[in-house]
């Protein structure tokens, strides 16, 4: 293998949102390279529920266009299914299915009311428990292990480089500009530089003399034995996300988070907890009709937060030459329109299709620097964060 | 901790405005996030100085050591499974080949205690047995997880799960066969050594009459010796190898008894007219391992028995925190363990085969007993149950025998070499989710995707290895070999196997692929807990509960509220 080089936009992170953007620039014919510290989508990106309905985003009309071609874009199957079921076992579920509903007819797209036989004809499994649900004609969700991989040989097929096992340790900032980035092999020139280091991009901020307020956080899913094919995979509610896959797995999280730390560059440990036995009786709630059904398998992953739970996507005026980008734990399905906003955040200064106003670092100028405590968001014990 | 409810809606940033006009950080109210698992942490329903998983040989040992030393201890064991589990190759590879009497499970109670007279004896010692009992996953505190005030084992029988706290954790999980496919393995009648031995004389339920082991080692021998001795024909013993690798004596005996040896052969397929064995085609090897034409013969028989080798049940272990390593001659991943059985995991001990097995060390029970005393006097020690000086005595009338096994996995590629010289391409390795050995060197996304695109026919496991070393987790991602419900007991070994074939990396060098909870596959309305802390379902969002993260950005402080958030900080004084 000849030394690796620089290159004209040098990524740090390959999760969706790196790949995402790098894809897009590679598209574009301009020289990227990324920046993994393990695998690609090892953290979140490869952990996630792989639901793509955010519409409330700026993101959110870019993220409907372009997932219903993500495969023919990419060369690479994502598993991208479109359309959602909300499902309510009480009233109060039933207006937040609607609400949902209600902000993507705002945008323009339909959706139909469910009674609980409509709902029990397209989802066998749910209850009598049910009393109703939502069905969108937009929104979906795909596979997100199989989507960062396609984003990853997509970017290579049009002439991008993804470095794996490659630790970003700092940068190189002269005259105002970051000249180069620091890593475990060693020193990588370059002329603009993407942040997309998940958890992580809070430090990297912080190394550049930008406050970036990110609490990264702890979440869990678990995942069935497949069960016969449902007509819509996507059918979550009861205060879980998540999917049936085309595999037939029922793959769901939810409930409560856990705030920690990741005070350094080094990979987390996503552990479980027993949640997951929580977790498994509101699947059981949601789905009466799979309570038999056999867990196989549970994960974790970290993500991260913004203080009002938004994405930062930015681009430093100090370093002028850096993008910031962390999708505040919501990244997955918005990652196509995300990935492509930051690419002309790199090449047009701005984003063309959406005004990212709303995601500026600057809303976060008054933000005091012991946020975290004031809002709880804090690890559980911090005698224990500092004898580990 | 009194806890006292702000009314007030958070509504970031607006909030942290508010927050920062609370004034002097001196004294400053504590803030708990209620959406987070802050103060909902399961507790366990009961809590054991010493739990001791397993009870064979060395799990028993080590129970009834540490008992006699007063400490408390729970034993439990897995046997009997229920048959769904066992229908499911869980915990072992049963290949379908149960008497209809496993289904009756007190008796299979009954015959799994009467087999194994060292359970009376702990009990009598004053263990607490639980048999039928499984172990489905430990939870340990760690940088990640501080909601825990210690580790958690979660347990469950047929019907419910619980959890139980410990000090000290002794794994005695024993080990697992080590299969390869051939054509027709998916057929009932293709199982493993370890499931057929369990079968015989645990539960004295086994539905073969005429077999076929393969492998002639220490397991091959025995698995046929002990199948001859409870009235099972044993049609061939094959063996790829140009010799018989287990100890001669047993061979001889074996062939006395008209057992055919088939060394230097190798499977071609088992065949049926319907979904069961009735016969196996072999076909000698050359020095190469590769197939003779027209040297195949077809044996009739209903059972196909893989007795190629073991592999430690190391999964609970690497749940508990105990690093593993790899040594060939412990059958691969093991814990590393000092010499008085102890992982790198605080207060975890691993004995008997989970520690590591090889062929010499096979039916040696004292060896498996003398690891159980060991482990259990040490864990006795650690809680301060025995003295140091009468540890050291006892430890040394326990001492764990040197035993060196030989490289085993070298063998099993020159067996892996074979069948697919013998079978082809298009075996399943991953029964459950349908993967051939070549749709995994090709990383084919899964047939029911039906994908065909050119850049995807271009990727395979050698543009793969361009980008990184060959890591069995992201495999699996890619072509769901290891996905299923059999939680890749059927294929672990030999997609790791075929892996280092295909890319020409030593086994050691391919990570092992990693184990997560349930380690046991059990339905949800038995993992469920029967109650929860109302915290738990009064604050219960999908995400996060931040009131602003999925507000639409057209409609500035428009608020998405789930319904269990009350929108609310909980702050409490001290
Ligand atoms: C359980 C779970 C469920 C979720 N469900 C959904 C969902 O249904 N829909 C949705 O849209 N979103 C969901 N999300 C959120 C989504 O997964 C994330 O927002 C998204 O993946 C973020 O992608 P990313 O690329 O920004 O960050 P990451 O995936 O965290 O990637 C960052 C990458 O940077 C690398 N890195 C870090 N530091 C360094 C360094 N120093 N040098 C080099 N590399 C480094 C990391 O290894 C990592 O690969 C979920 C997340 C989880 C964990």
């Amino acid at each position: 293998m000849s030394e690796p080089s620089g290159a004209a936009v040098v990524i740090i992170g390959g999760g969706v949102t790196g790949l995402s953007a790098g894809w897009w620039l590679a598209r574009a014919g301009v020289d990227v390279l990324v920046l993994e510290r393990g695998i690609v989508g090892w953290e979140a990106s490869g952990r996630n529920g792989g639901g793509a309905t955010h519409v409330y985003s700026p993101f959110g009309l870019e993220e409907q266009r372009l997932w219903p071609q993500m495969d023919d874009l990419l060369g690479y199957p994502t598993e991208y299914q479109p359309r959602r079921i909300g499902v309510a076992l009480t009233e109060p579920q039933w207006a937040l299915a609607r609400r949902w509903a209600e902000i993507g007819e705002m945008r323009g797209f339909r959706w139909e009311s469910l009674d609980r036989r409509q709902l029990k004809e397209l989802v066998p499994i749910v209850g009598d428990n049910a009393i109703g649900g939502t069905y969108l004609h937009f929104g979906g969700h795909a596979n997100p292990q199989r989507t960062v991989q396609a984003y990853a040989w997509a970017l290579q097929d049009h002439g991008g480089r993804i470095l794996q096992h490659t630790t970003v340790t700092g940068f190189t900032v002269r005259g105002g500009r970051v000249t180069a980035v620091e890593t475990t092999r060693g020193p990588f020139g370059a002329d603009t530089v993407v942040i997309a280091a998940g958890p992580q991009t809070g430090l990297f901020a912080d190394m550049l003399g930008v406050a970036l307020p990110l609490a990264p956080a702890r979440v869990e899913m678990i995942a069935t034995e497949p069960i016969p094919l449902m007509p819509t995979g996507g059918v979550a509610g009861n205060g879980l996300y998540g999917r049936q896959t085309l595999r037939g797995n029922l793959v769901y999280g939810g409930g409560p988070h856990e705030w920690v730390n990741v005070p350094d560059m080094a990979a987390p440990e996503h552990p479980n907890s027993p949640l997951v036995r929580n977790l498994a009786r509101r699947l059981a709630e949601l789905f009466p009709g799979a309570a038999h059904v056999r867990l196989i398998r549970s994960w974790g992953g970290v993500v991260e937060n913004t203080p009002d739970g938004l994405p930062v996507i930015d681009r430093l005026s100090d370093p002028d030459n850096v993008v910031l980008a962390t999708m505040s734990s919501v990244g997955f399905g918005l990652s196509p329109a995300a990935g492509r906003g930051i690419s002309e955040l790199v090449l047009h200064g701005r984003c063309l299709f959406a005004d990212l106003a709303a995601l500026a670092l600057r809303r976060f100028a008054d933000t005091p620097p012991d946020w975290r405590e004031r809002a709880g968001w804090v690890v559980a014990d911090a005698r224990l964060a500092e004898t580990r | 901790m009194s806890r006292r409810v702000n009314e007030e809606r958070p509504g970031f940033p607006g909030a942290l405005r508010a927050l920062g006009g609370v004034g002097g950080h001196v004294g400053a109210p504590h803030v708990i996030d209620a959406r987070s698992l802050t103060g909902k942490a399961a507790r366990p329903d009961r809590h054991v100085p010493l739990v001791v998983v397993g009870a064979g040989p060395a799990g028993v040992a080590a129970a009834v050591e540490a008992a006699r030393a007063g400490v408390e201890v729970l034993l439990v064991d897995e046997h009997p499974v229920d048959n769904d589990m066992m229908a499911m190759d869980v915990p072992l590879y049963f290949g379908g080949r149960m008497q209809p009497a496993v289904r009756n499970r007190s008796l299979m109670l009954e015959r799994v205690v009467e087999s194994n007279p060292a359970l009376a004896a702990a009990a009598e010692a004053g263990v607490d047995v639980q048999v039928g009992t499984y172990v489905w996953a430990a939870f340990v505190p760690g940088p990640t997880f501080r909601e825990l005030d210690g580790p958690l084992l979660g347990l469950a029988d047929e019907r419910r799960s619980w959890l139980v706290g410990y000090e000290r954790l002794i794994v005695a999980a024993g080990a697992r066969d080590v299969v390869l496919g051939f054509p027709g393995w998916e057929r009932a009648g293709v199982m493993g050594a370890h499931a057929a031995a369990a079968l015989l004389t645990r539960y004295r339920a086994l539905a073969a009459r005429r077999m076929v082991v393969l492998g002639s080692g220490e397991v091959g021998l025995r698995t046929a010796a002990l199948a001859v001795k409870h009235g099972v024909e044993v049609a061939a013993i094959v063996e790829v190898a140009d010799a018989v690798r287990g100890d001669d004596k047993a061979a001889r005996a074996l062939a006395d008894a008209g057992v055919p040896i088939l060394t230097s052969h190798t499977v071609r397929e088992a065949r049926g007219r319907t979904g069961e064995v009735e016969s196996v085609v072999l076909v000698s090897v050359d020095g190469e391992a590769k197939p003779i034409t027209g040297t195949e013969r077809e044996i009739a028989c209903d059972t196909v028995c893989l007795a190629l080798g073991l592999a430690p049940s190391v999964e609970l272990l690497a749940l508990a925190g105990a690093r593993l390593r790899f040594s060939s001659a412990l059958g691969g991943w093991v814990p590393e363990i000092d010499g008085s059985m102890r992982t790198s995991a605080a207060g975890v001990f691993a004995a008997g085969d989970c520690a590591g097995v090889h062929g010499g060390r096979l039916g040696d029970a004292d060896l498996a007993r003398s690891q159980g005393r060991l482990a259990g006097l040490a864990a006795a020690e650690s809680l301060g149950a025995l003295r140091p000086a009468a540890l050291s005595a006892l430890r040394a009338s326990a001492a764990v025998p040197a035993a060196a096994g030989a490289e085993v996995h070298g063998h099993w590629r020159a067996w892996l070499r074979s069948l697919i010289q013998a079978g082809g391409w298009d075996v399943n390795v991953c029964q459950c989710e349908e993967v051939t050995r070549r749709e995994l060197v090709e990383t084919r996304p899964p047939r029911y995707l039906a994908w065909d695109s050119a850049p995807m026919s271009a990727r395979n496991l050698g543009t793969l290895l361009r980008d990184g070393p060959i890591n069995q987790d992201q495999i699996k991602r890619l072509t769901r070999a290891g996905m299923g419900p059999c939680q890749s007991r059927r294929c672990r070994e030999q997609v790791g196997l075929l892996l280092a074939e295909a890319t020409a990396t030593p086994v050691e060098r391919i990570p092992l692929p990693t184990f997560r909870p349930p380690i046991r596959p059990l339905p949800l309305n038995v993992l469920w807990p029967a109650d929860e802390p109302p915290a738990m379902r009064e604050d219960w969002v999908s995400w996060f509960g931040i009131p602003t993260q999925f507000s639409p950005h057209w409609e500035a402080g428009m608020a998405i509220d789930e319904p269990t958030a009350h929108g609310r900080l909980i702050v409490s004084e001290e």
